[in-house]
């Protein structure tokens, strides 16, 4: 399989990262090196295996569900590029 | 002062001890070192007034004898680990002057065993890369070169810096982070010992992460020993990473120098690849021999699906990366960069903070996921690693105890050398090293000898899952017969 420069365009924007139209072609070159080179996955029977999901087998831990952190508004924020008033600001959202 | 960086952890240890020198004046001597060593761009951020802060708080216990393993013994820390109150950016400009408001499970365990953080040091942006050429920081020089040539050399990736600095004296032992060689295929360019434990064995709390189902934390030393006994620290049970194994860390310096009699070592008939050459070809055969020699069984083993990991592995990292770095949006750190409106901030932020490796790798993981291509891609690639397991599964039910490769497929290359060639060719690098990741399993790279031309050569040792001990032992054997492979000329000092 390989992309065209409006799957690339589309891609990226599924991705949230700005891509300018003269860079299409190159990021399209990249992208198909890549997806060429996994293609050969294809000549694989993977009938009836189980995707891997884990690799050490070992049942996902429980905790007692209480409050284990937190009140610490000022070590959340402390990295903020823009934060106001205790909260973070984004540009505005709904009109 | 050049003589106490050039101890080995455990001498330093040893010196440490028995009042030959101070905590104090051991990390003085490495600070002087490394800012005779700026031009290596091994450190990124130097943390002096720290490290002597942290020195002196060892001398002050090494006189009333209550001492950690580690005590007073300078170390850095890639700048993957978050450092609390200590500029954190995984090399990338998109985390800006990101200041961790904690510290991470790896390095605080560090710390309560008494090591010294020195700075924090080098790697590829977010550990995508196989040559530290990626770092939004500019890329690490390897203190190694080719005999009779001044071409700057990489020291491999992603924990370049990490690498170069253990090789070139600026730290006793590094922290590094391996998600598919990132600490195996730098130890082998830098002639330094580098191992990745056991999926689980080091919790990833507080490391920024890559791809999360094969990140794991492991040191760079000097030293088979020296690795151990930072391993030991590394390790351990943490709740707050749910991949972490509640299982106690064996005192790994037991097993340096353990017998291998009878230990049955595999050697894997599909890592012969087309073209290898004649060189690494010759130290795999001589590790085999040195490891005979010394009491243990070699076999011949078949891993079929091997040439299958590294596709599978751009797929399963690129699509964990896709999802992991989603949360550098411009909003609650690092940089911004302003839009018409919240996602056009998204998308020129990310644009701007992302270098282009990342952003390749960030876009092919997007594709992989999307809808309608799912089952092609990533769910096969799933199912591919299912297969891969259980290759490795099925030697070790036969009976053996450690696969052996070579690390690389060459030795140190150029800077520059291969960035004009397509993205693949770079992920090349890691094609003896990615199938451990895979698996999940333990990998330890020791040098084992040097190419025609000079330049250091690692041989992998692959362990059962927690091996660890088995990995040293052998790793010692290894060690022993090829002898260590320290830079003797320091010709960045000027």
């Amino acid at each position: 399989m390989s992309v065209d420069q409006a799957t690339v365009r589309r891609v990226a924007h599924l991705a949230r990262i700005a891509v300018r139209e003269e860079e299409l072609g190159h990021l399209q070159n990249e992208l198909n090196a890549i997806l060429d080179f996994v293609e050969q996955l294809a000549d694989l029977d993977v009938s009836g295996v189980e995707p891997l999901t884990g690799v050490v087998p070992m049942e996902l831990p429980m905790r007692e569900d209480v409050v284990s952190d937190g009140h610490c508004p000022d070590k959340v924020l402390a990295n903020a590029p823009d934060a106001e008033g205790g909260f973070f600001t984004v540009p505005k959202v709904v009109e | 002062m050049t003589k106490l960086t050039q101890l080995t952890l455990t001498q330093a240890r040893e010196g440490l001890a028995q009042g030959e020198f101070t905590a104090v004046e051991l990390t003085e001597a490495y600070l002087k070192a490394m800012e005779q060593a700026r031009g290596l761009n091994a450190y990124v951020l130097e943390t002096p007034e720290l490290a002597l802060k942290m020195a002196k708080e060892s001398d002050e216990r090494l006189a009333t004898g209550d001492t950690g393993p580690l005590e007073g013994i300078p170390v850095g820390v890639k700048d993957m680990f978050c450092t609390q109150g200590v500029r954190t950016t995984a090399c990338s400009k998109i985390l800006d002057d990101f200041v961790p408001q904690y510290e991470s499970t790896v390095t605080s365990h560090l710390w309560r065993d008494g090591a010294v953080m020195l700075g924090k040091l080098n790697n590829d942006e977010f550990a995508m890369g196989s040559s530290n050429e990626t770092s939004a920081f500019g890329p690490v020089v390897s203190p190694w070169r080719r005999d009779g040539d001044e071409a700057p050399l990489v020291p491999g990736g992603s924990s370049g810096g990490s690498a170069a600095a253990v090789a070139a004296f600026l730290c006793a032992g590094a922290t590094g982070t391996d998600t598919g060689g990132s600490i195996r295929q730098p130890a082998a360019f830098t002639g330094t010992v580098g191992i990745k434990p056991t999926y689980g064995r080091c919790s990833r709390w507080g490391i920024v992460a890559f791809a999360s189902s094969l990140d794991q934390a492991g040191p760079f030393a000097r030293t088979v020993n020296d690795a151990a006994l930072l391993l030991r620290s590394m390790a351990g049970y943490d709740p707050k990473d749910s991949t972490c194994v509640d299982r106690p860390v064996p005192d790994y310096q037991q097993a340096v120098g353990a017998s291998i009699k009878g230990k049955k070592i595999g050697i894997p008939r599909e890592y012969r690849m087309d073209g290898m050459s004649d060189e690494i070809d010759a130290l795999w055969q001589e590790g085999a021999k040195w490891l005979e020699d010394a009491g243990a069984e070699i076999v011949d083993i078949s891993l079929p699906h091997t040439k299958y990991a590294l596709p599978a592995y751009y797929i399963v990292a690129p699509a964990e990366a896709s999802s992991n770095l989603a949360r550098y949006d411009g909003v609650r750190y690092g940089m911004r960069v302003p839009g018409k409106d919240v996602v056009e901030m998204y998308e020129n932020t990310r644009a701007a903070g992302f270098g282009p490796e990342v952003r390749r790798r960030i876009m092919i993981g997007t594709y992989v996921l999307s809808a309608g291509y799912y089952d092609a891609y990533y769910l096969r690639a799933q199912k591919v690693r299912t297969l891969i397991k259980r290759d490795f599964d099925l030697a070790f039910a036969a009976g053996v105890d450690a696969v052996l490769t070579p690390a690389t497929p060459s030795p140190a290359f150029g800077i520059g050398e291969k960035l004009k060639a397509d993205p693949v060719e770079m992920y090349l690098n890691d094609v003896f090293t990615v199938t451990v990741n895979m698996a999940g399993l333990p990998g330890i790279s020791v040098p084992a000898g040097l190419s025609a031309d000079g330049l250091p050569l690692g041989l992998q040792l692959i362990g059962r899952p927690f091996g660890e001990e088995t990995l040293f032992a052998l790793g010692e054997v290894i060690e022993e017969a090829a002898g260590r492979f320290p830079v003797e000329d320091l010709w960045w000092r000027g």
